[in-house]
């Protein structure tokens, strides 16, 4: 804060004038790379279609409603596999992630300069990866269906989990591990009886968490041949059958404040 | 008295402490793998044809082939690039008014509920559904992505900003208002450098995650290298493939890192 001389007599100043225009130079940049960055992305946009929006967006709205209530039907099948897709690649990805995290922690891994990188690696990679680009590799690899669902779902969580639960585990107190080991407890046994209990509300509410995320993504992997409601997605949007897409849109929003919801209720009865 | 003494102690449950509930817990859980397994049908020969080509895959990310396709690539880099940046821009400039709206020690109710409920419309929905949406109406292209972005970025800026203005320290308010300050200028001196610092965390934490879901977007055909990686696994070009997933991971890694960094900085 600096005061500023004027013919009425100094005047309070927040910054002196050097941070001001360094202030200044720093939107500036940010305003010319906006524009760059919009100009060059709009290279190829075609205006008149962008134009043409509000009356696209009335016809779909049009064809949307009435939603195709009937449909909802032929939905329950596909939402129990959106629903298995999520607990079992929830499943399989905690499984894995849970000695992943344990590698990945500096104080219960066996080697920090070898060791360590490697789970670190192997978080990062799955959280850089959405769920529906491993269900795309998935799809391609060992075909469509569920079981490329649950992997890719499973694929995703390990990231995830891992991450929240090395922390969690770098977080615990360490006096408890301390009296653990004072009573010449073995390694393993340090780790069952002094960490284990430390992390587990963390790992309950990480991995109901990681359920509810998984929820979302699985109404959606069907879009690339993953098994689910994205199955009926794609097929309604491919036969342009807009109403049947409302009445899909309905159950997942349904699905999802319902997941919501329980893995609210859980976090607050483990946490 | 040593007889009295227990000699084995058994770890107390931590949730469901009454042992028939938990008996009951564990059966449901059984019985729903049971199910669940069961609607799993593996066709075990295309998996096992499938490993040959899993194979290469990992071949193709172990030995990346940048080069072939880079036209493709580097196009597909900068629509997501600059689809990342103007779309967070666009989402902050939206999310400050609707966040500053949603706090409901800001905004009289009906301003509040109107905001709340753009913000529960804009989070209900996966991003690749409203993209679906979008180029359904706007046309193919980086220009649907970009509104997919900044709309995703308006549910959870605002959400994020008005619930740290909600708990914003209520004293230094309370003085700026007691100097005859109006709305604005309560909003400008007390609340505004209280929140400053978390808003640009928070649309440096946005920008990661547009990036990350600009990769995805593409596959519904809203541009960005989504849509180059959907190309090159339709065509089992797995080098390909994997030289895009080696550069998305190494430019989240970046972004990740810095920004990490310049909200170290700013806090």
């Amino acid at each position: 804060m600096t005061q500023a001389q004027t013919q009425t007599g100094p005047t309070w100043q927040f910054r002196s004038g050097k941070q001001q225009l360094l202030r200044w130079a720093g939107w500036f940049w940010l305003v010319a790379l906006t524009v760059f960055c919009w100009e060059l992305m709009n290279r190829d946009t075609i205006w008149a279609f962008v134009a043409d929006a509000p009356d696209q967006a009335a016809d779909i709205g049009d064809r949307m409603f009435p939603p195709a209530w009937g449909y909802v039907n032929e939905l329950w099948g596909p939402l129990w596999d959106t629903l298995n897709i999520a607990t079992l690649g929830t499943i399989i990805g905690v499984v894995i992630a849970i000695p992943v995290a344990f590698l990945a922690a500096s104080n219960t891994t066996p080697s920090r300069r070898f060791v360590r990188p490697v789970a670190l690696l192997i978080i990062v990679t799955s959280r850089s990866i959405n769920s529906l680009i491993w269900a795309l590799l998935l799809v391609a690899i060992i075909g469509p269906g569920l079981l490329s669902g649950i992997v890719a779902i499973g694929l995703r969580s390990i990231g995830f989990v891992a991450k929240l639960l090395y922390e969690a585990i770098e977080e615990i107190d360490v006096r408890q591990v301390e009296a653990v080991r004072a009573t010449g407890a073995s390694g393993a046994q340090i780790i069952d009886y002094a960490v284990v209990p430390q992390i587990l509300p963390a790992f309950w509410g990480i991995s109901v968490f990681r359920w509810d995320i998984n929820i979302r993504e699985s109404t959606i992997l069907g879009l690339v041949g993953a098994g689910g409601l994205g199955l009926q997605l794609q097929a309604s949007l491919s036969t342009l059958a807009w109403n049947q897409v409302t009445m899909i849109f309905v159950v997942i929003l349904i699905t999802v404040v319902a997941s919501e919801w329980v893995s609210a209720r859980v976090r607050q009865a483990v946490l | 008295m040593s007889n009295t003494m227990p000699t084995t102690w058994k770890r107390p449950p931590v949730v469901l402490k009454n042992p028939f509930w938990r008996r009951v817990f564990y059966l449901g859980v059984l019985v729903y793998l049971v199910l669940a397994l069961q609607t799993v049908d593996v066709n075990w020969t295309r998996v096992y044809e499938g490993l040959e080509r899993g194979w290469r895959f990992i071949e193709g990310f172990l030995l990346p082939d940048f080069t072939t396709r880079w036209t493709d690539i580097r196009a597909g880099l900068i629509e997501s690039l600059t689809m990342t940046v103007t779309s967070t821009v666009a989402g902050v400039l939206v999310s400050v008014p609707i966040g500053i709206g949603a706090a409901r020690n800001l905004a009289p109710a009906p301003v509040y509920l109107f905001c709340r409920s753009i913000i529960t419309l804009s989070r209900s929905f996966q991003e690749v559904i409203i993209a679906i949406l979008l180029v359904a109406m706007f046309g193919f292209g980086p220009f649907a992505g970009f509104l997919t972005l900044a709309f995703a970025s308006i549910g959870f800026l605002s959400k994020l900003l008005a619930e740290d203005i909600e708990a914003c320290d209520h004293n230094q308010i309370e003085a700026i208002r007691a100097t005859g300050a109006s709305w604005w200028q309560v909003v400008n001196y007390a609340v505004q450098p209280q929140v400053m610092p978390r808003l640009v965390g928070l649309s440096l934490y946005r920008m990661d995650i547009n990036f990350r879901e600009s990769a995805v977007i593409g596959i519904v055909g809203a541009g960005g290298i989504g849509a180059t990686l959907n190309t090159a696994i339709d065509r089992y070009e797995y080098d390909s493939a994997g030289a895009i997933l080696i550069i998305i991971i190494a430019i989240v890694l970046v972004v990740e890192y810095s920004s990490s960094h310049i909200r170290r900085w700013v806090q």
